[in-house]
């Protein structure tokens, strides 16, 4: 790829993603009082979460089966209440394991 | 001080190794993907370095590959990653004092989802803490893409891919706590997902609207219900707390 090309559009590219973030993070800095605003900004993160993760997580790996057992495993280590990294290694261990059974027997 | 101040730093570091483990094997498969468009290992590097998001880069990318104008770039990179602009204002509302212009300037590079979902589920967050929290995504994500475009057929396939899914293990285990003390929150997540269904599996949504795009309108709808469905008496309790 030609190099004044690319340096162009990388240029265009990290400036909007930067200024995406930046703009609104830099120059909203007050604290929301009403209650139904407040309560809006409390719940995105939670909803972004959801949205982001299912169905994508099922898609995540090379084999559905494998992510849904993963999946199910994640499910079940966090609802017990396990901290973060305990259910991301669950989650990877259980979604290995799969595959590589996959990969050996003739299902 | 002193040493709260490093503890706080070295727990957004800590926070910030699961993040940086998933972005490894996520940023490895771009690596692949850019090389395969034509670019060469540094481009692609950099164009890591300088973006630090998933979706907004692999667009990047085709339209690169495509020849495409400044415009297109600019639109797509805004529509895709505009959810960061939702994630910064109510990120906004937990930083403390901490959180100056400068530091603001400066933490704004690593608004990403993972980085906000961990950052978002704190208490409060600080300067320290979000510094901390970004350096292992950034160093996972521009290593792994290196990796990827430099030797993507080295590892066998069923390791990264195995590796690609803890990220999304960490989000349920973000998630689900929370939705087991709130019926609200708890509500408006199943319908998140539920949505973000309707987004993959109609044929039609799948092809036209970019998954940067329908995250937003699965959230925004969802909090918007969640809002509206919240009974005044929780919301004012909630506003006191």
């Amino acid at each position: 790829m030609d190099n004044r090309y690319y340096f162009f559009l990388l240029a265009v590219m990290a400036v909007t993603t930067y200024l995406v973030r930046a703009v609104p993070f830099t120059l909203f800095r007050r604290k929301i009082k009403n209650p139904r605003v407040k309560a809006f900004f409390e719940y995105i993160p939670y909803t972004v979460l959801s949205a982001m993760t299912f169905p994508a997580m099922l898609y995540s790996t090379g084999s559905f089966i494998g992510a849904g057992v993963g999946s199910v495993v994640a499910l079940i280590l966090a609802y017990r209440g396990k901290s973060l990294l305990i259910v991301a290694v669950g989650t990877c261990a259980a979604t290995f394991l799969v595959s590589l059974l996959q990969m050996f027997l003739p299902f | 001080m002193v040493l709260q101040k490093r503890m706080t730093f070295n727990k957004g570091f800590k926070d910030g190794l699961i993040i940086g483990a998933g972005y490894l094997s996520v940023s490895f498969s771009f690596g692949i993907m850019a090389v395969s468009n034509g670019l060469t290992w540094w481009q692609a590097v950099l164009i890591s370095i300088l973006n630090l998001t998933s979706a907004g880069q692999v667009a990047g990318v085709e339209i690169m590959a495509g020849l495409g104008g400044p415009i297109e770039m600019m639109v797509t990179q805004f529509v895709i990653n505009m959810r960061y602009s939702l994630m910064a204002i109510s990120l906004s509302q937990k930083t403390d004092k901490s959180m100056t212009v400068p530091a603001r300037i400066v933490n704004s590079y690593v608004i990403t989802d993972e980085i906000f979902g961990v950052a978002s589920s704190q208490e409060s967050v600080g300067f320290k803490y979000m510094t901390g929290l970004g350096i292992m995504p950034v160093a996972g994500w521009t290593l792994g893409t290196l990796l990827g475009a430099v030797m993507g057929n080295i590892l066998p396939a069923v390791v990264t891919t195995s590796l690609a899914i803890g990220i999304y293990g960490m989000f349920v285990a973000i998630v689900l706590p929370v939705c087991r003390k709130s019926k609200t929150i708890s509500i408006i997540c199943i319908m998140a997902v539920l949505l973000a269904c309707v987004f993959r599996y109609v044929p039609f949504l799948y092809a036209h609207i970019s998954s940067g795009f329908a995250i937003i309108i699965c959230a925004v709808v969802s909090a918007l219900v969640g809002v509206f469905i919240t009974p005044a008496s929780e919301l004012k309790e909630e506003a006191d707390g």
